[in-house]
């Protein structure tokens, strides 16, 4: 774990900063029939699809909003843009081909240089399209597939088509068939079996227009016996108006798979984060969900893990930091369908000022699932008298020999813990800094170095000052 | 002026005064044994040397080298160089003790701390605890015996070298090879630029950290002083013996 850091003590949200960039096509405002036709064109996108996108519009618009969960109201869906073209060029090997402006973003945030130093591979959107693909050689020679996901459904149209929406159909929620009719950007990935992608990959998701709704969806397929981990960073300016990102994730982990999807969401405060991730998890087989919620104005979000073999095994860890102003909904989703399956849930949120942490997580044995096991951990930390944290634990078993645990803990930074550290020398904003870090370390432990230097960062930053 | 004093200290807790008037003053260079009998006032007082905000002081003066620090900080205090070691210290579960440590003694410091330096100075705090470097990582208080949470205060107390220490009732519950662990972490610390007030209830760690001078509380002042054979004398007549005698004397 890092030190704390005055240098940076005090620093706003770095990322709030506008890029100078003007798109090659920006959409008419709302989503209509035209809206749709427009995408399926620019994309130059087979007939299936644009067939594929059209139904899903019926779904969505004949499904109500959840009247579960966070208030959506803020939420003006006919005044956003659904599709910023952002530059001509798509899915560039290399930086140098992404028009400059666009470039100098991704170096501001550092990608490039972690590109040649930690990852496996990179994979940028901006706005409503993915800008830069490139994955290593060696593992491109492997048979490792890193793309953009519209070149994966035009370049691998059969492997795309056995999968796409079969994980996530777009009649699973509003917000799925919403991100069906609408999708633009994501990755498509495809690891052949027994290859282990020893790095990780990472997409780097950024949003630059103002009411603009981001849609991306990944497809990733980790084939028997494969291994990878695969990386999401978001940020997003800070525009008066709200704005939307509605992702879905369609994960298939097959026989003796392993893999792990890190997301940290540090989208700015006026963004609502809707977000479907859910994967297949077959025999023997292991997936993890590391899910970092940061930011946001209201985050709905939970992994899910559908273990449908038996042996297969899923690990769900979360973080959500809630203050005034944002509501983070999230948790996470296991089903065991199978005998001998198991699962884990470890959430921990913070609540600070006025924020809000909702923990809402299902855990779901099926009739057969023989000796199934899950255990769910969740801890809320309030560090103020008007924080607020909800449970919604929802455990349902129809097997008899299953075994689940549950356990959930709500506690509040303790005078005794502060003065115990000031009374070693440490000031009264940092002891209650160490507190939260420690409260997070068994999470922040397994994050990428550089997460967690951040996540760090951002702790002592929103801890400076707010206690005493 | 090179001493740690202590000036009719009035103070009290949700209403109720603990302590009436202590005085009492250990010279730098010097260790100090505070005894007396449960309830006497012994631990408020070493908390609210450290300024545990639990208490309010109603009047008096705390000097640190003639420097009054009422008005500061717990951590502004341990900044200048006092240090408390609990009687019962709490768990923070997630902060490793070397992650703990180094920003303790940066803070102490009020620099950075390279790593080979903190290396440095924890290696030989561990070596004359008899610890094992594995404690480094474990974190804060959790799940630690009596015994190794006591430890860890004295691997503090080595590591970040205050000019006075309080120890509370450092000796409750160790066996006694526990006690002369601890005893030796304070023994190493004795020089000219160091003063400790050792709170105990019991003579038997005084053997081990033989002290200067011994002052004895009851209800909530100092009413007696003396050398080493103080101690000796309570151990052998008990605090009731005394009690008497502050009744004869007042």
């Amino acid at each position: 774990m890092s030190e704390v850091d005055l240098k940076t003590l005090g620093e706003e949200y770095k990322y709030h900063f506008v890029d100078e960039v003007r798109p090659v096509f920006v959409a008419e405002r709302g989503l209509t029939r035209r809206v749709i036709e427009a995408i399926s064109y620019h994309k130059g996108e087979p007939e299936w699809m644009l067939k594929f996108r059209l139904r899903a519009l019926e779904i969505f618009q004949k499904k109500p909003m959840p009247t579960w969960g966070p208030d959506l109201s803020g939420l003006d869906l006919e005044n956003l843009v659904y599709y910023v073209k952002p530059a001509e060029v798509r899915d560039a090997r290399s930086w140098e081909e992404i028009p400059e402006e666009i470039r100098r973003t991704y170096e501001r945030l550092g990608i490039p240089e972690a590109e040649r130093k930690v990852l496996a591979g990179v994979g940028a959107q901006y706005d409503s399209e993915m800008v830069y693909h490139r994955v290593k050689e060696e593992l491109e020679r492997q048979g490792v597939i890193f793309v953009a996901i519209e070149e994966g459904m035009k370049k691998y149209e059969d492997l795309f088509k056995e999968y796409f929406a079969t994980v996530v159909p777009p009649e699973d929620n509003k917000f799925a068939a919403l991100n069906s009719a609408a999708w633009s950007g994501g990755s498509f990935v495809y690891i052949p079996p027994g290859v282990k992608v020893e790095l990780p990959l990472q997409a780097y998701f950024r949003v630059n227009t103002p009411e603009f709704g981001q849609f991306e969806r990944t497809l990733i397929i980790v084939d028997e016996g494969a291994e990878v981990h695969y990386i999401e960073g978001c940020t997003a300016p800070m525009y008066s108006t709200e704005s939307l990102h509605t992702g879905v994730i369609e994960i298939v982990v097959k026989r003796g798979a392993r893999s792990r999807y890190t997301t940290i969401q540090n989208w700015s405060t006026n963004m609502y984060n809707l977000v479907t991730q859910r994967a297949l998890v077959y025999g023997e087989a292991f997936h993890e969900w590391l899910d970092g919620n940061l930011g946001s104005k209201v985050t709905m979000k939970y992994p899910s893990s559908y273990l449908l073999e038996p042996g297969a095994r899923t690990e769900i860890l979360s973080i959500a930091f809630a203050k005034t102003g944002q509501h983070q909904d999230t948790g996470a989703k296991i089903v065991l369908a199978a005998p001998h399956t198991s699962g884990t849930i470890v959430s921990k949120s913070i609540s600070k000022g006025e924020g809000r942490a909702s923990y809402r997580g299902l855990v779901k044995v099926l009739d057969g699932a023989r000796g199934a096991k899950a255990n769910v951990e969740c801890d809320a930390l309030l560090i103020d008298p008007e924080s607020r944290t909800d449970t919604y634990p929802y455990i349902e078993i129809e097997e008899e020999t299953a075994h689940v645990g549950h356990e959930a803990t709500v506690s509040k930074i303790n005078d005794e813990q502060i003065f115990y550290l000031q009374s070693r020398g440490l000031k009264e904003d940092e002891a209650a800094a160490l507190i939260v870090r420690g409260f997070i370390e068994p999470i922040a432990k397994e994050l990428p170095l550089e997460y967690a230097v951040e996540l760090n960062r951002l702790i002592e930053l929103e801890m400076e000052g707010s206690v005493g | 002026m090179n001493q740690l004093e202590i000036r009719d200290l009035w103070a009290s807790i949700d209403g109720e005064t603990i302590l009436k008037g202590v005085n009492l003053v250990v010279p730098k260079g010097e260790v100090h044994a505070l005894m007396g009998p449960n309830g006497a006032g012994k631990s408020t007082l070493g908390k609210i040397l450290a300024g545990d905000p639990e208490y309010t002081v109603e009047r008096g003066e705390i000097l640190l080298d003639g420097e009054n620090i009422l008005e500061l900080s717990p951590d502004e205090r341990a900044r200048k160089g006092l240090f408390l070691a609990f009687q019962y210290p709490v768990e923070v579960p997630g902060v490793t003790i070397a992650n703990f440590l180094r920003l303790a003694l940066q803070a102490r410091l009020g620099r950075e701390v390279g790593v080979a330096e903190f290396w440095g100075k924890v290696k030989r705090a561990l070596e004359l605890l008899d610890w094992d470097e594995g404690y480094l990582s474990r974190y804060l208080n959790e799940g630690f015996s009596g015994g190794e949470k006591k430890r860890n205060e004295i691997l503090q107390l080595l590591v970040l070298e205050p000019t006075y220490a309080v120890l509370d009732e450092t000796d409750s519950g160790l066996d006694i090879d526990a006690l002369k662990v601890v005893a030796r972490g304070v023994n190493a610390m004795r020089g000219p630029g160091f003063g400790a007030l050792v709170i105990t209830h019991y003579q038997r760690l005084l053997n081990y950290i033989v002290p200067d001078r011994v002052h004895v509380m009851m209800d909530g002042r100092v009413v007696a002083e003396g050398g080493p054979e103080l101690a000796l004398e309570l151990e052998a007549k008990g605090y009731e013996w005394l009690r008497e005698r502050v009744k004869e004397g007042a």
